[in-house]
């Protein structure tokens, strides 16, 4: 018997990463286990392609990003500002913009009975936390790529130029913690009654050391007269918490997919 | 003993003291308040338990709807 | 079961804390700096640890709960972090007074413990609405523990790079329980026993009128359908 490989709906489901069965001489199907690594593939190309299809979240939180600069310039009635307080306007946009992406992760999969479809498949279950991560990581990156520039444009006093390198650094290490809480919050709160809210509640007060990190990370980077390397240990606490919430989310996520 | 805390002038650091000291009093016996009232809504539950089943017991041919505490 | 032992504890908890302000009030020397102020410091201290072991002790219980899937270890952890929750209530108001006593000001950034726990303070305070927010039971259990032991680690790590941010600009206004002379080391670990044993004859009063609750429901629905 051949194993019919399912989509749902028109979006690819997790079974594209299914093999397809091989028939053995006897004629019997012989079903090979489909690596992690072709799982999360498969799922990150799904959610991207959901993504570019629908521009659900990206779209949303770069605007948002945007125009929070310039209620800030109201709010601070300031037309140029450096050092801690731009990495601080900086950072608390971001990391707002970041809620909109988080609120809207697992939505779709749980209105639409993805997880279900996922639950059916053998495969690893840590395999949608690393693919949904990985998406939100990847559209953290491009909101990035909006904020920042419009960011420079709008309101930071001193030039982007020579502090973009050590940013992009500061950025992407902080972008991998906010991915794996996000992803692990998004899941804890999409089956919740309160979704909208606990989402974000749930996930403010665990990023504080990222905002702590890198806002004293990038400040230097936005100083008045010259541009400062960051911090070194700023760098080594984002990436510790990196390294211990991705180990205690890959240990949890399995845990929240049980049904 | 309150009244005397909240008398004693805001400059000497004896308010203060007293002040923390008496804040994690006051919370501890609002827990205990707490608690004992659940206690005895308990106990009242036991002993509504205890007559329902004697009565019961007492008349064993009757079936009767009853409400669940 | 939950019940044996309780009233010992409580004899216990009762005489330590006594023996404790008798310490802290009539044995423990004046404070060069701060005078009679620092007082606050046997009650505010010893609250904040025995707050942050509970709120870690309650991530281990999670733990334990998901590798057992026993419905007490569930009970035990919403208690553990119940309860460090209202002592963390009672951190932060104490912490708070030491500082307009010290400051003038009821807040203070300066000071990383007081900070830390307000972060903390908050995460945790999102976890009964969590748990009230799932209706399945099996569920809400579950999930409560994925909160717990993700929060239980988050607490040292926070406390960490608040420790890291805090600009010491002025001396650190609560001081450490390192280097004390020895009247106020004795002192601080009577205290320190004192509110510990409170923690654990709350959590266990806690524990069994929960328990007595649950087995009265279950047998009052048993007699209601015989």
């Amino acid at each position: 018997m051949s194993v019919k490989t399912k989509t749902i709906s028109e979006k690819e489901g997790p079974h594209a990463a299914l093999p397809r069965t091989a028939h053995v001489r006897s004629g019997r199907p012989v079903h090979v286990p489909a690596g992690t690594t072709r799982v999360v593939a498969a799922l990150l190309r799904k959610e991207l392609l959901v993504e570019l299809r629908t521009l659900e979240s990206v779209p949303g939180m770069s605007l948002f990003a945007v125009t929070t600069f310039v209620v800030f310039h109201f709010a601070l009635n300031q037309s140029s500002v450096s050092g801690d307080e731009a990495a601080g306007i900086l950072w608390v946009t971001l990391l707002f913009a970041a809620m909109l992406g988080v609120n809207r992760l697992f939505v779709a999969d749980e209105d639409q009975g993805g997880f279900d479809a996922f639950l059916l498949a053998p495969v690893d279950r840590s395999a949608m936390l690393l693919a949904k991560a990985l998406a939100l990581l990847a559209y953290l990156l491009v909101l990035e790529l909006v904020a920042v520039p419009a960011f420079g444009l709008l309101l930071l006093g001193p030039s982007l130029g020579q502090a973009l390198p050590d940013l992009l650094v500061v950025l992407v290490l902080a972008d991998v913690g906010i991915a794996v809480i996000g992803t692990l919050v998004a899941a804890l709160a999409v089956r919740t009654r309160a979704r909208d809210l606990l989402g974000p509640l749930l996930a403010l007060p665990l990023l504080v050391p990222v905002v702590i990190g890198g806002a004293r990370a990038t400040s230097p980077l936005f100083g008045l007269n010259h541009a400062d390397s960051p911090p070194a240990r700023w760098l080594l606490t984002l990436g510790l918490y990196d390294l211990v919430f991705g180990l205690i989310a890959y240990a949890v996520f399995d845990f929240l997919l049980e049904d | 003993m309150i009244l005397i805390a909240t008398a004693l002038p805001k400059n000497s650091n004896d308010g203060y003291v007293a002040a923390a000291y008496i804040v994690f009093f006051v919370l501890l016996l609002i827990y205990v308040a707490i608690m004992s009232v659940r206690l005895s809504r308990t106990e009242r539950a036991v002993r509504k338990l205890r007559e329902d089943a004697v009565e019961r017991s007492e008349t064993p041919g009757q079936t009767r709807e009853r409400e669940t505490v | 079961m939950y019940g044996r032992g309780l009233r010992t504890l409580s004899i216990a908890t009762v005489a330590v804390m006594g023996i404790a302000l008798g310490l802290v009030f009539f044995y423990a020397p004046l404070e060069a700096e701060e005078g009679f102020l620092q007082k606050i410091f046997y009650i505010h201290v010893p609250l904040a640890i025995v707050t942050l072991c509970g709120f870690v002790i309650g991530g281990l219980l999670a733990i334990q709960h998901l590798r057992t899937r026993e419905q007490r270890w569930d009970m035990r952890s919403y208690v553990a972090i119940h309860m460090s929750l209202i002592f963390a209530v009672g951190t932060l108001i104490t912490g708070s007074i030491w500082a307009r006593g010290s400051w003038g000001h009821w807040w203070v950034w300066s000071e990383p413990t007081l900070v830390s726990f307000l972060i903390v303070f908050l995460l945790y305070a999102t976890y009964q609405p969590l748990r009230f927010a799932i209706e399945d039971p099996e569920r809400q259990a579950r999930y409560a523990s994925v909160f717990a032991i993700v929060a239980g680690a988050f607490v040292p790590l926070n406390f960490l790079a608040v420790r890291l941010s805090t600009e010491y600009l002025h001396p650190r206004v609560l001081g450490s329980a390192s280097n004390l002379p020895a009247k106020m080391q004795l002192t601080f670990l009577v205290s320190l026993l004192g509110i510990a044993l409170l923690y654990a004859t709350l959590c266990k009063y806690e524990l069994t009128a929960k328990h007595t609750r649950k087995l009265l429901k279950a047998r009052s629905k048993i007699l209601g359908f015989r």
